[in-house]
C-alpha cells in the first residue's frame, strides 16, 4: 500500500471537486434539506412541550447527511473517471486498485465530514442560542450527541462503499448518481424513524449498528475492490 | 543499435499471445521481440488489434493465452506494479484532468509513480514538450495537439524503460506532429525502447528501427527495407524518349535481369535480381542501341505499398469463398 499513490489521487480529487460546480451546489444543497426541517420543529416548540423531545431524537435527523452526500460524490468516482477518458491513463500507472478505491473514498469522506459536523456544530449553537432553554436541554443529551458524532462516519462509509460500488458498474454518472442515492434511502429511513421516535433508540441498538456498519464499511473496501475490474472498465467487456 | 546493446536482454518479448472477447479474436498467435533501445512500430488497420496489444502489454487486460516480458518482467497479474512501474503509457486520447492545470494533472501522475523530485521531473517534462509556459494553464483550455503534447510530458515523468505511445500523432497538425517525431527522436537517443502505434506509414518509416504489421496476426516483421525486399522484387525503372524497337533482344538476355514489361507510363521495369550488376549494362546496351535515356533508377518501394500489399492480401484471402 503505497500511501503516496494514495495522496496523489486524493490531492486530485479534492481539487476536481473545487472546480465543479455540480458537486459544489450537490455539496451545498443537499445538507440543508436535512438541517431546516429539525430546527423549524425545534425552534417552533413550546417549553411546555419539551418533554416530548424526551422520546425523539431530532438532530439523529441529521444523519441523512452523511448519508447521502458521500453518495451522491462517490457515484461519480469510477463511471466519472470513465466518461473523461483519465481512467485508463491512471490505470497504467503502478496504483493498485485498492490505493485508487481508497483514495477515492477518502476524498469523498473528509469532505462529507466536515460537511456533516460543521453543521451539526452550526446547529446545536443555534439551538442553544435560540432555541426555549428547556427544549434545548431536551434537545442536546449526551447520548444523542455522543451518537451523531460516531455514526457520522459510520454512515458516511456505507454509503461511500456503495456509492463507489455503483459507480464501477454502471456506464453514466446520471445512472450512478440515482442509484447510489436510491440505495442511500434505507440508512436515511432508519435514522428518520428513530429520530421520529418511531424506533426507540438503545445502547445495545446503537453498539449493535455501529458494529454492523464498522463490519460493513470494512467488508465494502474489500467487496469494491473485488468489483473494479479493470478490463471490463477499459473495454466494456468481461475479462 | 550497438552491438553491446543487442547483447542485452530484449526490452519486450512476446510468445504466442493471444486475445480474445468471447468469440471474437483481437489478436491471435502474435510473438515478437523488441530490443532496447529500439523504436517499434505497430501497423495495422482499424480492429487489427493494435490498441488491445498495448493494453495487454501494459497489463490493463489479461492475455487469453501466451507468454510476455515486458521490461525484463514477467506478464501476470502478481507482477502488474512491477511491470507499470517501468513502463509509461501514452493513449490515443489524452485523458487528461481538463479543470486542472498543466502541472496539476502532472503532480498527480508524478505522485502516482511516485518521482523523486517530482518539481523539477515536472519542470524538465514540460520543458521537453514545450510547455513549460502553460504549466498553470487549464487543461481544458489548450488545443487538442498541446493536450496531446501535455499527455506526452506526462508519460516522461517517470523515465520509463518502455514507452507505448499510442497513435501520438492522431489530430496533430503538420508542425505539431513534427515535433513529436523530434521528440521521439531525442528518446530513442537516451536509449528508450519505444512502442509506436501508428497510421501514418511515413512516420513509421522515419522513426522505426523495425516495424510489425498486425491484421488481428502478426502478418510481417522486419526493417521497412527488409519488408521492402521480401515482398516486392527489386526492379529497374527505364524512361526513354520514344518507345524501343527490339526491347525483348536488349533486357531478354540482359545480366542480373529477370524479366521485363512496360507499364502504363510507357516506363519499361526490369526484374533484377541485383540492381548494381544489371544498370549498367542495362545502359551501356541502351546507349549501344541508339536509344535516348531519360532516365534509369531503382524502382522504391514505400513502407505503404508494404503495408497496402498485406492489407490486399487479407482482403482477397476473406473474400474466397472457402
Amino acid at each position: 500500500m503505497s500511501w503516496r499513490r494514495i495522496r496523489a489521487i486524493f490531492r486530485k480529487e479534492l481539487r476536481e471537486y473545487r472546480r465543479n460546480g455540480a458537486i459544489i451546489a450537490t455539496m451545498a444543497v443537499l445538507p440543508v434539506i436535512f438541517v431546516i426541517e429539525p430546527l423549524i420543529q425545534i425552534f417552533n416548540l413550546p417549553a411546555a412541550s419539551a418533554h416530548t423531545l424526551l422520546h425523539k431524537d431530532p438532530l439523529l435527523y441529521m444523519l441523512g447527511i452523511p448519508a447521502l452526500v458521500p453518495a451522491a460524490l462517490a457515484a461519480y468516482a469510477v463511471v466519472g473517471e470513465r466518461q473523461q477518458g483519465t481512467l485508463e491513463p491512471v490505470l497504467t500507472t503502478p496504483i493498485r486498485r485498492e490505493e485508487l478505491l481508497l483514495a477515492k473514498a477518502l476524498a469523498v469522506l473528509v469532505p462529507a465530514l466536515v460537511i456533516s459536523y460543521a453543521l451539526f456544530v452550526v446547529s446545536i449553537v443555534a439551538i442553544a442560542l435560540f432555541a426555549d432553554s428547556a427544549v434545548a436541554s431536551a434537545v442536546l443529551r449526551a447520548p444523542q450527541l455522543i451518537a451523531q458524532v460516531v455514526f457520522t462516519p459510520l454512515i458516511a462509509g456505507w454509503s461511500i462503499w456503495v456509492g463507489i460500488g455503483i459507480s464501477a458498474r454502471t456506464n453514466d454518472t446520471r445512472v450512478a448518481q440515482q442509484l447510489s442515492v436510491l440505495a442511500s434511502l434505507p440508512t436515511v429511513v432508519v435514522t428518520a424513524l428513530i429520530a421520529f421516535g418511531v424506533i426507540h433508540p438503545s445502547l445495545k441498538l446503537a453498539l449493535g449498528l455501529g458494529i454492523a456498519l464498522l463490519v460493513l464499511d470494512r467488508l465494502g473496501w474489500r467487496f469494491v475492490s473485488a468489483l473494479f475490474d479493470r478490463e471490463r472498465l477499459i473495454t466494456g467487456t468481461r475479462s | 543499435m550497438s552491438a553491446p546493446e543487442q547483447q542485452r536482454a530484449p526490452a519486450l518479448t512476446v510468445q504466442h499471445l493471444t486475445k480474445r472477447f468471447g468469440d471474437r479474436v483481437a489478436f491471435g498467435d502474435v510473438s515478437f521481440e523488441v530490443g532496447q533501445g529500439e523504436v517499434f512500430g505497430f501497423l495495422g488497420p482499424n480492429g487489427a488489434g493494435k490498441t488491445t496489444t498495448v493494453r495487454t502489454l501494459s497489463t490493463l487486460i489479461a492475455p487469453t493465452s501466451g507468454s510476455a516480458t515486458v521490461a525484463g518482467v514477467p506478464l501476470d497479474p502478481k507482477h502488474g506494479v512491477e511491470i507499470r512501474q517501468r513502463i509509461a503509457v501514452m493513449p490515443e486520447a489524452p485523458g487528461l484532468y481538463l479543470k486542472l492545470s498543466v502541472a496539476e494533472n502532472l503532480e498527480c501522475f508524478a505522485g502516482l509513480y511516485e518521482v523523486e523530485d517530482p518539481a523539477e521531473r515536472i519542470d524538465r517534462a514540460l520543458h521537453a514538450v514545450s510547455l513549460a509556459d502553460r504549466a498553470d494553464d487549464p487543461c481544458g483550455a489548450l488545443s487538442k495537439g498541446l493536450r496531446q503534447r501535455v499527455a506526452l510530458a506526462r508519460s516522461l515523468l517517470s523515465d520509463p524503460e518502455v514507452l507505448f505511445l499510442d497513435e501520438p500523432t492522431s489530430g496533430l497538425d503538420p508542425v505539431a506532429a513534427r515535433d513529436v517525431h523530434d521528440l521521439i527522436a531525442q528518446l530513442r537517443e537516451r536509449g528508450v525502447t519505444i512502442f509506436l502505434t501508428t497510421h501514418r506509414l511515413e512516420e513509421a518509416e522515419r522513426l522505426c528501427d523495425r516495424v510489425a504489421i498486425l491484421n488481428t496476426t502478426l502478418r510481417m516483421i522486419g526493417s521497412p527495407e527488409e519488408l521492402r525486399e521480401r515482398l516486392f522484387a527489386r526492379s529497374l525503372v527505364i524512361r526513354t524518349r520514344a518507345p524501343l524497337e527490339d526491347p525483348e533482344a536488349l533486357f531478354g538476355d540482359a545480366p542480373a535481369v529477370d524479366g521485363w514489361r512496360r507499364n502504363g507510363s510507357g516506363e519499361y521495369v526490369l526484374e533484377v535480381s541485383e540492381p548494381e550488376a544489371a544498370a549498367p549494362a542495362i545502359t551501356r546496351a541502351l546507349v549501344e542501341a541508339g536509344a535516348d535515356v531519360l532516365s534509369i533508377a531503382e524502382s522504391r518501394h514505400s513502407l505503404e505499398d508494404v503495408y497496402l500489399e498485406l492489407i490486399d492480401q487479407d482482403s482477397e484471402l476473406e473474400r474466397r469463398p472457402a
